[in-house]
């Protein structure tokens, strides 16, 4: 597969999985508003994964659409973030989720909305109006966890200390994004890392939480080497074209 | 194709489209809602290009088949619809009727201009009485372009429309 395909399969990947991680929340909401701001948060992101699977089903010399490509894959296909497949534990270790992800997306749709790609740039500019509303979101939950009582802060402290190890791979360049780096197609991820650094640890600290340190991070999601999650998420996004395949609605 | 044929149907179709809402929203039209971006003759057929709210919103397959569906109804059986994304949809968009018809169907409509901040702004006053006392429930309401509100005067709870 083509380096370019597979960099905007990764672009995709991301908010397909985390927005079947939110839907899962539908109904177990901690209290109705929030159920419904996780299930509309999901909503978003599996609109803009659409976005980006309709562009790559476009391209000359596919032959796919987005249906096939969101749910017809196996799991080394896809290559999305360790982090966005996480499951579920509880709200605050949702919105620590969410957040780390908010604040790495908000820079790289910035810097993917200035793309010479204009159908990229074009999608981009679209889904960064929604990122920076998400962001607002956790990084006000993270706060307001954080800063709460003894037991939200508790929480969302575990909660850090155990996604921090899948947020090396966000500045971790695979092996497509080294290779589309002469083109200037795909971004320098690496180079992201400080702003997100300063984002995440000026929240951190509104917060009282502590960000680790010398972690040992995980890596690699983003070649399609996955944790033994994504099996189960896929097990559920999958179960409808696997056992009625091609079907409709 | 004349001109004057042009100008005539093009008109005829803007006002069909005048009658499609997004049924999230069915009392503002998909034209007052600014979601109408170009309606244009392309060989023999008709094009209209939308342009789509938020990427999640679950009226993005629906509104295309509605507009096909009332066009035809009226005579206009090829008729093309492209979404179109760029630039991105905003509530900036939306037309003074749009946001009176908001306001009188409860809906506090955006308070602000979106291209001149990031994030939503608060509304104005409440939907029901008017009052400018009114406090945040939640970031998000039935749909993800709305959040919550309440009313302090009232007591009413209400949406907002956010800027967006
Ligand atoms: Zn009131």
């Amino acid at each position: 597969m083509e380096a370019k395909t597979k960099y905007l399969l990764h672009l995709a990947d991301n908010p397909l999985i985390l927005g079947q991680r939110l839907a899962e929340w539908c109904g177990h909401g901690p209290v109705l508003e929030q159920d419904i701001a996780l299930t509309n948060s999901s909503l978003d992101l599996i609109g803009q994964a659409r976005l980006l699977f309709q562009y790559i089903a476009s391209l000359p010399g596919q032959d796919t659409n987005e249906d096939k490509l969101a749910m017809t894959r196996y799991e080394h296909q896809y290559l999305n973030l360790l982090l966005v497949e996480q499951p579920n534990q509880n709200f605050g270790h949702t919105i620590a989720r969410q957040f780390l992800y908010d604040a790495f997306n908000i820079i790289q749709y910035e810097a993917l909305s200035e793309h010479a790609d204009e159908q990229l740039k074009g999608i981009a500019a679209k889904t960064l109006k929604e990122i920076r509303y998400h962001y607002r979101y956790s990084s006000e939950w993270v706060v307001r966890l954080g800063d709460g009582t003894e037991k939200s802060h508790h929480i969302t402290q575990e909660a850090f200390n155990e996604l921090w190890r899948y947020t090396g791979e966000l500045f971790n360049m695979a092996s497509y994004e080294n290779e589309l780096q002469e083109s200037g197609y795909a971004l320098d991820v690496t180079l992201l890392e400080p702003e997100w650094q300063n984002r995440v640890s000026s929240v951190a600290t509104r917060a009282g939480l502590k960000l680790p340190k010398d972690e040992v991070m995980m890596l690699g999601g983003k070649e399609g080497k996955h944790t033994e999650h994504m099996g189960y998420i896929l097990t559920e996004l999958q179960y409808m074209q696997r056992t009625y395949p091609e079907m409709n609605w | 194709m004349l001109k004057d044929d042009v100008h005539i149907i093009r008109k005829q179709i803007a006002g069909l489209l005048h009658e499609v809402s997004d049924p999230e929203i069915p009392v503002v039209s998909i034209v007052d809602l600014g979601m109408v971006i170009d309606i244009r003759p392309e060989n023999s057929h008709w094009h209209i290009d939308l342009a789509p709210t938020y990427s999640g919103c679950p009226a993005i397959d629906v509104i295309p088949m509605l507009v096909k569906t009332h066009l035809a109804e009226a005579g206009f059986s090829d008729i093309r619809i492209e979404m179109e994304i760029t630039p991105p949809w905003s509530t900036d968009w939306i037309s003074d009727r749009g946001n009176q018809k908001l306001l009188a169907y409860g809906i506090a409509p955006p308070n602000g201009r979106a291209a001149d901040q990031a994030y939503e702004g608060t509304p104005r006053n409440c939907p029901q009485c008017g009052s400018e006392d009114t406090e945040l429930i939640s970031q998000y309401g039935a749909t993800p372009c709305k959040a919550s509100y309440r009313c302090l005067s009232c007591l009413e709870p209400f949406e907002y429309f956010k800027c967006f």
